[in-house]
């Protein structure tokens, strides 16, 4: 506790001058540029998912132990990761919602603990598993945003709360399972719910006291959405009145999804901050005519204002809920002999793109899974009218097939080629470490009528590997300049552990089977696994403690891809059931092909549920004392 | 060509059960009349029609769709369960129709030390419930191994009246 006194003193005397509202971050900055402490989930505000500590190298990686464990006491799926900040640990769990505060001086005791009442009705419009990305500091509080949209402010050291703000209403299908995140004296926080017709928004409030600051809607007018229609720019120009309102039926847009859950990053030289906007509602594309904007999207705000400097419309009308929350990565690197400033983002879609974070130029645009069909490319012809859009392939559009047409071998799967799981980025490599799925599906949309707080869904989806493929995730290191995969590790479920990239040039991820796995940063290698007791959807975080470092990562199966524990997401053998009844015996049949897509894998896939149960831990590796 | 018919007889036996006596949480599940192309069994519970080639009814079919959207994403693929909702391909060799769509349309709680298992009421959802025998059917197909996981291949014709009922239940046109 002594460094955390004398190194607010040292803050606040730099600091003086300035207005007060500052204090927080130089206080949060001074503490992410230490690599003894993991302070924010990402690790930084750019969101590398960076370590400068070495201890841990490619040449000892294979030494590590598991140094302690904990038990979180909750059972479903458990994302995030737990913090540092200085000696204590911060480590939360999935609904209810539980934050523990752990004494990293006495063996992991427990200083305070924490759960929030929240009516259990929030738990089914949870639409994927009752999911909390974890907890946030800065200015001597926890920030956790709970189920019910609940933000609270907790004093670090006690736990108590210090105050609280609902930020939405559950009965309408709105929940909160994004972490929240601090950048100078504002908190920001998102929201969940695209496959409940919620519109979705992000909401920015003063650390200090709660009071809402700004908030700016995905979708609607543009006093709601906070663009202007003069100086907000997509692909270099500005956007016009009404660029989202127009772009819906009606008044769709009310109902238009594009729910804001994904991991920010923020920028402080430009004072922007970066997420990305979900999937338009509902699942059916045919119910929804227009571009559906700004479902899809990768956003630019300032961080004072919410006032939108830019925005990019990934996948307009959107027909596979290629939902576009996930994180935007931001780093600095030298494209064509010029320095630029840069965000890349691995979106579910399939593509990697790379673009220019200060105008939002879209720089690069590439499949980062070779079996992404559904799309040829991104139009990157400027003098093009599709210019930035994917140019979609008839045969997967679920628009052009029509409502009640089952579209089949779409790749990817609605899950994505990455899901929330979040990449890591070492500057060492200048590569990126992406956790990837590697599943297709089936696509049948049909009409869907809304009714608020119930799901708004409207499509009959099937997941399977690729045809004659058996694994169902890779593990990629990919270069963000040039748009190309370097090494490509292959994993039989989904990789959805987020990763950790570090200076010892080691890569660490988790997998579903619940392998924490250390792999060498420039080759790809296996250099150490070990099985934790369940499935991992959790990202890997390190710190140092008493001169060693520490890598934990929480494992407790669930999420997404926790609906396909009891049995698989696809049964091979049921494929496989209705081709040897129907197509081996050439009956006719309405559906002229027989979905076969999974009996590549037949014999080769067994459901999650032979390799792992549910279970909230967290586990802690360091190498062996000398 | 012959082999191959006696082979397919032969996987149509054991897949779809058609020698096989069953019953489920409703009873025996065999169908005892018909109303333009909706079935139900002696009681007079709806029920599933699965003909030796694999050809499923409309509602099954139907049924299969829908709880592909609006169920699955809790209850698992085919009825098989997640981790954190029962598998209903198992539920209905237990539970009968009435208590079914009692479940359906109230909710049901079990949150304990234990469990946080939470079913909302889905009464003012015509998505589900428009749909409730539909989606009954299929599951009644799937707890007497009477189909498959998977997508059914071959169907018969929606009927007219089953055109009629969605259209007047759910509002849609």
């Amino acid at each position: 506790m002594r460094k955390f006194l004398v190194v607010t003193t040292s803050v606040f005397g730099l600091l003086a001058l300035q207005n007060i509202a500052a204090r927080a971050d130089a206080d949060l900055d001074q503490r992410a540029k230490d690599p003894k402490q993991w302070v924010m989930q990402q690790g930084d505000d750019a969101n590398t998912r960076f370590s400068k500590l070495n201890q841990i190298n490619a040449a000892n990686a294979s030494k590590l132990q598991v140094a302690w464990t904990f038990s979180t006491g909750v059972l479903r799926g458990h994302e995030g990761g737990p913090l540092v900040v200085g000696d204590i640990m911060y480590v939360h769990a999935p609904f209810p919602n539980t934050v523990y505060a752990l004494d990293l001086n006495h063996d992991g005791k427990i200083l305070w603990r924490y759960e929030p009442r929240q009516d259990p009705n929030v738990i089914p419009i949870m639409c994927c598993d009752t999911v909390n990305r974890g907890v946030a500091y800065a200015d001597g509080k926890i920030f956790l945003h709970q189920a019910d949209t609940t933000l609270v402010a907790l004093d670090a050291k006690t736990g108590a709360k210090v105050w609280s703000v609902m930020d939405g209403e559950a009965g309408k299908g709105q929940s909160g399972t994004d972490a929240p995140f601090v950048y100078k004296d504002k908190v920001l926080v998102g929201v969940s719910g695209g496959e409940f017709g919620v519109r979705g928004w992000v909401s920015a409030y003063n650390i200090k006291d709660g009071k809402l600051a700004w908030r700016g809607y995905s979708e609607g007018p543009d006093s709601d959405t906070l663009i202007d229609p003069a100086k907000t720019t997509s692909l270099g120009k500005p956007v016009g009145p009404n660029s989202s309102e127009s772009t819906w039926q009606g008044d769709q847009w009310k109902i238009g999804g594009g729910a804001t859950w994904g991991w920010y990053s923020y920028d402080p030289a430009l004072n922007l901050v970066y997420y990305g906007s979900g999937n338009p509602s509902t699942w059916n594309p045919v119910q929804r005519p227009g571009d559906n904007r700004w479902s899809m999207s990768i956003w630019a705000r300032d961080l004072d204002t919410g006032a939108v400097k830019w925005i990019y419309q990934m996948t307009p009308h959107d027909e596979w809920d290629f939902d576009g929350v996930n994180e935007m990565i931001l780093t600095d690197q030298t494209i064509g002999g010029t320095p630029r400033k840069l965000l890349t983002h691995f979106d579910r879609n399939g593509f990697g793109y790379t673009l220019d974070r200060a105008t939002g130029e879209l720089l690069v645009a590439e499949k980062f899974d070779p079996v992404v069909n559904w799309a040829t490319k991104v139009d990157m012809d400027k003098s093009s009218k599709t210019y930035g859009r994917p140019l979609v392939v008839d045969a997967y559009s679920t628009q052009h097939n029509g409502e009640d047409s089952n579209s089949k071998g779409i790749c990817p799967a609605a899950l994505g080629t990455k899901d929330e799981q979040p990449a890591a980025y070492s500057p060492d490599t200048q590569l990126f470490y992406v956790p990837t799925n590697h599943v297709c599906m089936d696509y049948e949309p049909y009409k869907v009528s809304y009714t608020a707080g119930q799901a708004y869904v409207g499509a009959a989806v099937a997941m399977y590997p690729p045809k004659g493929d058996t694994n169902m995730g890779n593990f990629i290191a990919w270069d963000g300049k040039t748009g190309k995969i370097v090494w490509s590790n292959k994993e039989e479920f989904s990789a959805w552990g987020g990763a950790l990239a570090t200076a010892g040039g080691v890569v660490f991820y988790g997998t579903l089977e619940g392998y924490l796995k250390a792999v060498d940063a420039k080759t790809g290698k296996e250099l150490y696994k070990f099985k934790t007791p369940s499935g991992i959807i959790g990202n890997v975080m390190t710190y140092e403690h008493g001169g060693k470092q520490y890598v934990a990562v929480l494992s407790g199966v669930g999420g997404w891809a926790g609906i396909g524990l009891a049995a698989g997401l696809l049964q091979p053998e049921n494929a496989a059931a209705w081709h040897d009844a129907v197509d081996q015996g050439k009956l006719p049949t309405k559906d002229k092909t027989v979905d076969t897509a999974g009996l590549g894998a037949v014999g080769g896939y067994a459901g999650l549920a032979s390799y792992t149960s549910l279970g909230g831990t967290l586990t802690v590796f360091a190498l062996p004392s000398q | 060509m012959s082999n191959h018919w006696k082979f397919a007889l032969v996987v149509l036996a054991g897949v779809f059960g058609v020698t096989t006596v069953h019953a489920d949480g409703s009873g025996d599940p065999a169908v005892a009349s018909s109303d333009n192309g909706k079935y139900t069994d002696k009681d007079g519970n709806p029920t599933y029609k699965i003909s030796p080639d694999g050809t499923v009814d409309w509602y099954t079919y139907s049924g299969f769709r829908r709880y592909h959207s609006d169920c699955h994403v809790c209850h698992g693929p085919n009825g098989e369960g997640s981790s954190y909702a029962p598998a209903l391909a198992e539920s209905l060799k237990t539970l009968g129709y009435t208590d079914f769509v009692n479940i359906v349309t109230n909710g049901r709680k079990n949150v304990d030390a234990a469990n946080d298992k939470v079913m909302p009421s889905f009464a003012t959802n015509v998505n589900v419930m428009c749909f409730i025998d539909d989606i009954y059917v299929y599951l009644r197909a799937r707890a007497n191994n009477a189909i498959p996981g998977g997508r059914p291949p071959n169907h018969e014709d929606k009927p007219e009246a089953a055109k009629e009922a969605e259209t007047s239940c759910t509002g849609i046109k």
